[in-house]
């Protein structure tokens, strides 16, 4: 039985559950196979939050990704899941300028 | 450059042996994150939005050439071949993998440096005057006392639980480069009936509550510095707030005790322990400053006929005049590399870079970087003849720009792009700024402005000081920019004033380009710099012309 003390999940579209990998930090989304992948297109998603917590049970009882949490995201015309927010954007493409510039 | 010791090296080795076996746990599982978080970011790692991030402490910001190569080595075998310097005057790698964080740190504490006290709730990295030892303005070498603090502050076992991080600053000269009227203690050199001892500043700092310091005792004798400091430690440790993670710095208790009952409370427990272990006696003071490897200047004349010649050249001439500061010797002079290229990354460095650099300095400079906060490398020691080829190489590699001092002199935080605590961008918005102002004779005719972006209320950026600050926030997954101007982070330390509502982002650049139009028409001279013409006329004029309708 859940807490009472537990806040209730507040969705506002397709959601997603995404984590950074324990190993070097990549960003990683939860799969239907409640693996991780970095790619946001495999994510499961979900849009109730009975869903999006059974994903975020799953996701906090694996040690190989560090600090799941939900994250909205837009849907393509064949349902492919891509990030909603510019942080999200980010999250998935790296920072938004050229940034290496060593030989 | 300071000499560290047998106990400091094998302090060093063995703090990588434990964290080495704390990363093994974690990926083993025998560590969870919970238990895991603390221990890293007692070693200065971070996890970002998409990588881990390493924070690299350089003490009061001075580097050997050797310690920089050895973090082009870092920058380039571990993370993505840059590094970026930051306004506390350390480095951050932003692409660390965990399982080799160890090897990094490895090679790193091989040269003498580390993580440690860059994160968490302890004493952070004391910064100083990046010109330390090399200006002629100072009364002692401000570095010797922050090499005192370091020394008594790193692993202090009653101060590693603070309510929230501790920033300390020092200088010893009228013109304050180490900004330490917004840290929680700055601590000023002065002289006092010919003894020189300690201006002691409590309560600055920046973040989401801005507040300049206060001064709570004009002088200390330099004996009691370490007294002085657990006295206030030991006030804030026992009463700073920590039910409210913003409200637990030390600016929020002395603000709402009062100047005049928190200075009361530090000098009861001074009372208590002045004469204790920690009075520094001459002695003490001198074994640290001897450990201070001081180049063993050439005696040369100043303005050589290699320098006077090279001025006949306009361009060259421009440079020194930017970036070229009087040194303390004769024949010296201290050299400022911009690490703001029009379009780059502030206090961005390749590895390519940071070696060349290092080159530089044994060719040049007796073999010392500095690190200033305002995210430049400086050359701190460098003989005048040798300017000419200084520069000729500085500008093959990037960092001759002429803007020091600049409205392109841009401090940035690293933003959303790479900070999880970001609410915007704040790279993109420099580089689109400094492209905006990318005309060297233009920026020269706007002169000395001072133009701060942080990404976050956290403040990073310091917006709160800059002439021109910006700070981001979001509205509904848009970024805006709020502007403030008039705030200065130096001897007269003040806080900008914000000029009104958030600005859309794709309006940002023309915003400050008529915030600088404005100055140029109010100006009476172009003597009178921008933030005079703020203090004189105040943020209206500024403000009609901001939000005007084009």
């Amino acid at each position: 039985m859940a807490s009472p003390l537990q806040k209730k999940l507040k969705l506002t579209g397709p959601t997603v559950v995404t984590a950074n990998r324990l190993l070097d930090g990549v960003s990683v989304w939860l799969t239907e196979a409640g693996t991780w992948s970095d790619d946001i297109a495999a994510a499961a998603v979900v849009t109730t939050p009975e869903a999006v917590q059974a994903l975020l049970d799953i996701a906090h009882a694996d040690e190989s990704a560090v600090g799941a949490y939900m994250a909205r995201v837009a849907l393509d015309a064949v349902g492919r899941p891509a990030p909603a927010t510019l942080r999200e954007r980010i999250r998935v493409a790296g920072p938004t300028f050229a940034f290496l510039r060593a030989s | 450059m300071y000499a560290y010791d047998e106990f400091d090296r094998a302090f060093l080795a063995q703090r990588i042996a434990e964290f080495r076996g704390q990363v093994g746990r974690r990926i083993s599982g025998a560590l969870g994150e919970e238990e895991f978080k603390p221990l890293r970011l007692m070693n200065g790692v971070y996890l970002q939005l998409h990588a881990y991030m390493l924070r690299v402490c350089i003490p009061y910001g001075t580097l050997s050439s050797t310690q920089l190569r050895r973090l082009a080595r870092v920058a380039r075998r571990y993370d993505k071949g840059y590094g970026h310097f930051t306004t506390r005057q350390n480095i951050q790698f932003h692409w660390i993998k965990l399982a080799e964080l160890p090897d990094a740190m490895a090679e790193l504490a091989e040269v003498g440096i580390h993580g440690i006290q860059t994160s968490g709730n302890c004493i952070r990295n004391t910064t100083t005057d990046p010109f330390a030892g090399a200006t002629p303005e100072e009364l002692e070498d401000p570095r010797i006392y922050a090499e005192i603090i370091r020394q008594w502050s790193t692993l202090h076992p009653e101060f590693t639980y603070l309510p929230r991080k501790f920033k300390i600053a020092i200088t010893a000269s009228k013109h304050d480069r180490a900004a330490i009227r917004v840290h929680d203690v700055g601590l000023r050199l002065h002289t006092r009936d010919g003894v020189t001892g300690f201006e002691v500043v409590v309560g600055g700092g920046l973040g989401r509550t801005p507040y300049i310091g206060h001064t709570i005792r004009d002088f200390l004798p330099k004996e009691d510095l370490l007294s002085y400091l657990e006295a206030i430690l030991r006030t804030y440790n026992l009463g700073g707030r920590r039910d409210n993670i913003y409200k637990a710095r030390i600016k929020i208790q002395v603000h709402e005790l009062g100047v005049p009952a928190f200075t009361e409370l530090v000098e009861a427990e001074w009372a208590q322990i002045r004469d204790g272990a920690l009075k520094l006696n001459a002695t003490a003071i001198d074994d640290v400053r001897g450990r201070f490897i001081i180049p063993d200047f050439e005696p040369l004349e100043d303005q050589p006929a290699e320098l006077v010649a090279a001025l006949a050249d306009p361009a060259f001439a421009r440079w020194h005049e930017n970036a070229v500061e009087p040194h303390k010797a004769p024949g010296h002079a201290i050299v400022t590399l911009s690490l703001k290229p029009v379009g780059g990354t502030p206090g961005d460095a390749t590895a390519d870079q940071m070696d060349a650099i290092a080159d530089l300095a044994d060719a040049y400079a007796y073999g010392e970087i500095r690190v200033a906060h305002e995210q430049n490398l400086i050359l701190p020691h460098v003989r005048q003849k040798d300017l000419p080829a200084l520069w000729a190489r500085a500008q093959e590699i990037g960092v001759a720009t002429t803007n020091i001092g600049l409205v392109t002199d841009i401090i940035s935080c690293p933003g959303m792009d790479y900070c999880s605590l970001a609410n915007t961008r704040s790279i993109p918005v420099a580089q689109r700024i400094s492209e905006r102002f990318a005309d060297d004779a233009r920026i020269r005719d706007i002169g000395k402005l001072h133009l701060n972006i942080s990404g976050c209320i956290n403040a990073c950026g310091h917006h709160h000081v800059g002439h021109i600050g910006i700070l981001g926030v979001e509205k509904r997954d848009e970024e805006f920019y709020q502007v403030t101007i008039g705030g200065k982070g130096n001897a007269k330390a003040r806080l900008g004033e914000i000029i009104g509502p958030a600005i859309p982002e794709s309006e940002i650049v023309n915003v400050v380009e008529r915030l600088v139009e404005t100055y140029l028409d109010l100006r009476t001279s172009p003597q009178e710099t921008f933030i005079a013409v703020v203090q004189r006329l105040g943020i209206e004029p500024f403000k009609e012309r901001a939000y005007a309708p084009r």
